[in-house]
């Protein structure tokens, strides 16, 4: 039947059914709720009555000036510090693996394990390890001589309790900027290798100047997701600290979750969010920026 | 062949890698010699320690017995399902109209996807969580399913990078031939758009499985206990009792680990393709 219509009027057809569902489900799940976030950020909606009153830039104002709220952020900041090294780390193993080694398919496959382990039980089983009386952490610290560090509450001291959280994600997905960054330098050509032998560079010399300049771009996008993943860490101090001690890891997000679900702001949460989405829209567009000004001198 | 000496970076390689491996493996090696040992052998012996015995399942029949673990893993399963196979169908029918026609509102929509990709739903949530409500699937199984399918929008991006690369010929030969359009999407965009599914199916169902926020938000309900969520509430009640949540923790590990050994090669394909955009 469908086949003996005109290709125009089957293309026609086919474009309309195959886009109806699914652009309706985009704009249902993705636009529509942005502006209706945008919306109730103008208001002081407790997320109930059928009165939403209107309030203008009153709760953009009280984010920005109670350092209680914005003061959240810091705690984030850990994450991208933690986000900086991971990459590090992801390098240095990258580069190792993609030399001449023997195992590396072993070193691979162990390093890239924790990326495919579910993050809830991930995080109780740090809790084991940072515990500070029975953690493994310390019970190991104590065991090599170090027994004043061996004593330390990993996630009972405030500044020190969101390192040891960033680090479970540094744990986490270490493996998976590794497998991207060994996926890069595979992309990179072996003749420019070659020649570089001939010419008579050294190992230092070729990783400097051949093999760090081509992993550039994979590097950047991966610091980008780095700075965007540390402003919405949710999952891991909801599950193992609760924010705790006295909302020491308390991140933005949770605040965010907290405001809404837990106290009835709803107009005070939407500000909050849409704050946070044009902070990941401008890292997000500075990201695109950089990327097509590297990529338009190949 | 391979007789050089072993030199001193050498040495700094292999012990830095061990040094790499041995952070990976020294947290679960804690949860599972915990998980063997009864409370008594817990309470006297070291957290490190190994258990008496590697053969005293008695941690995990109790998790099995009170956890609802077998509840959390059929609606984990039940969702994972239901979600990829509708991603699979709107993915490739859109990446099929995106990817083949030019048609008027084509940019727009593109634009739509492409920057929906920007929008982290995570910061909608607050919105979201009324139309969910005012759809009728709060405390149902069909709340995470329908953001799944519909607030997620990597299938999409994915598949139209696919599509880019399977010849236009193969759709015209096909016309010459007078077979219909959506014949040419069955019968060649569909089955050689498969690389991408499995990508897809991979990438989506480890997010899935691993995702705490959707379910533990839209789906309170005990009976609707997802793995994340499962194990959640039976550390709450049992959080004195190590043995047990390391039991709890292992078993939920345990599918997706055996899943990655037997599928590294697809893993490892799938991660890396998903990624390069």
């Amino acid at each position: 039947m469908f086949g003996t219509l005109s290709y125009k009027t089957q293309k026609n057809i086919i474009i309309f059914s195959f886009l109806l569902i699914p652009v309706a489900l985009l704009l249902l799940f993705t636009y529509y709720p942005a502006l209706k976030l945008v919306w109730f950020s103008f208001t002081d909606w407790d997320g109930y009555s059928p009165e939403k009153p209107w309030v203008g830039l009153d709760n953009y104002k009280e984010v920005f000036s109670n350092p209680d709220i914005f003061g959240v952020f810091t705690h984030n900041f850990a994450y991208f510090v933690m986000g900086i090294v991971q990459n590090i780390v992801a390098i240095y193993f990258a580069v190792l693996l993609n030399g001449r080694l023997r195992g590396r398919n072993v070193f691979r496959l162990l390093l890239f394990l924790p990326y495919i382990m579910n993050g809830v039980a991930v995080a109780f089983m740090f809790g084991y390890v940072f515990d500070t009386t029975q953690g493994s952490l310390n019970l190991l610290l104590q065991a090599v001589g170090l027994t004043s560090l061996g004593e330390t509450s990993w996630l009972g001291t405030p500044g020190l309790v969101n390192y040891s959280l960033a680090s479970t994600g540094l744990w986490r997905f270490m493996g998976y900027n590794m497998v991207i960054y060994i996926a890069s330098l595979q992309a990179i050509p072996r003749d420019i290798y070659e020649a570089a032998k001939i010419d008579g560079a050294n190992a230092w010399q070729t990783f400097w100047r051949i093999t760090l300049p081509n992993m550039k771009p994979v590097i950047q996008l991966n610091l980008f997701l780095t700075v965007t993943g540390a402003l919405e860490v949710f999952d891991l101090p909801f599950v193992l600290t609760k924010g705790g001690p006295a909302g020491a890891s308390q991140t933005y997000v949770q605040r965010v979750v907290e405001t809404a679900f837990a106290y009835n702001h709803y107009g005070l949460a939407s500000a909050m969010s849409i704050i946070l989405l044009f902070f990941v829209i401008i890292v997000v567009g500075l990201q695109q920026f950089v990327l097509s000004r590297g990529g338009s001198g190949k | 062949m391979n007789s050089k000496k072993f030199t001193g970076i050498d040495i700094i390689k292999y012990l830095s890698l061990l040094i790499g491996v041995f952070v990976v493996l020294f947290p679960p090696y804690v949860i599972i010699v915990n998980s063997f040992k009864s409370s008594d052998e817990f309470n006297t012996a070291s957290t490190m320690a190994l258990p008496d015995s590697f053969l005293n399942f008695d941690n995990f029949k109790i998790v099995f017995e009170r956890g609802g673990l077998l509840t959390g893993f059929t609606n984990t399963l039940i969702i994972i399902c239901i979600a990829l196979i509708f991603n699979i169908i709107f993915g490739t029918m859109v990446a099929y109209v995106l990817g083949r026609f030019t048609f008027k509102l084509k940019k727009a929509v593109f634009g739509a996807y492409l920057f929906a990709t920007v929008i982290p739903s995570i910061t909608t949530q607050v919105a979201t969580f009324g139309i969910i409500k005012q759809l009728g699937l709060y405390n149902t199984l069909g709340a995470p399913i329908i953001l799944y399918i519909g607030a997620d929008v990597i299938q999409i991006i994915l598949y139209l990078q696919f599509i880019r690369n399977i010849p236009v010929d193969l759709d015209e030969n096909a016309m010459a031939e007078g077979a219909s359009l959506f014949r040419i999407y069955r019968s060649i965009i569909f089955p050689l758009l498969t690389p991408a599914t499995a990508t897809l199916v991979i990438l989506k169902s480890i997010s899935i499985y691993n995702d705490m926020y959707t379910p533990y938000l839209y789906m309170p309900k005990q009976s609707l206990g997802v793995v994340t969520t499962v194990l959640m509430r039976f550390q709450g009640v049992n959080i004195a009792d190590w043995n047990l949540i390391s039991a709890a923790i292992l078993l939920i590990l345990l599918p997706t680990v055996i899943l990655y050994f037997v599928l590294q090669k697809y893993i490892f394909e799938g991660v890396t393709s998903g990624a390069v955009k």
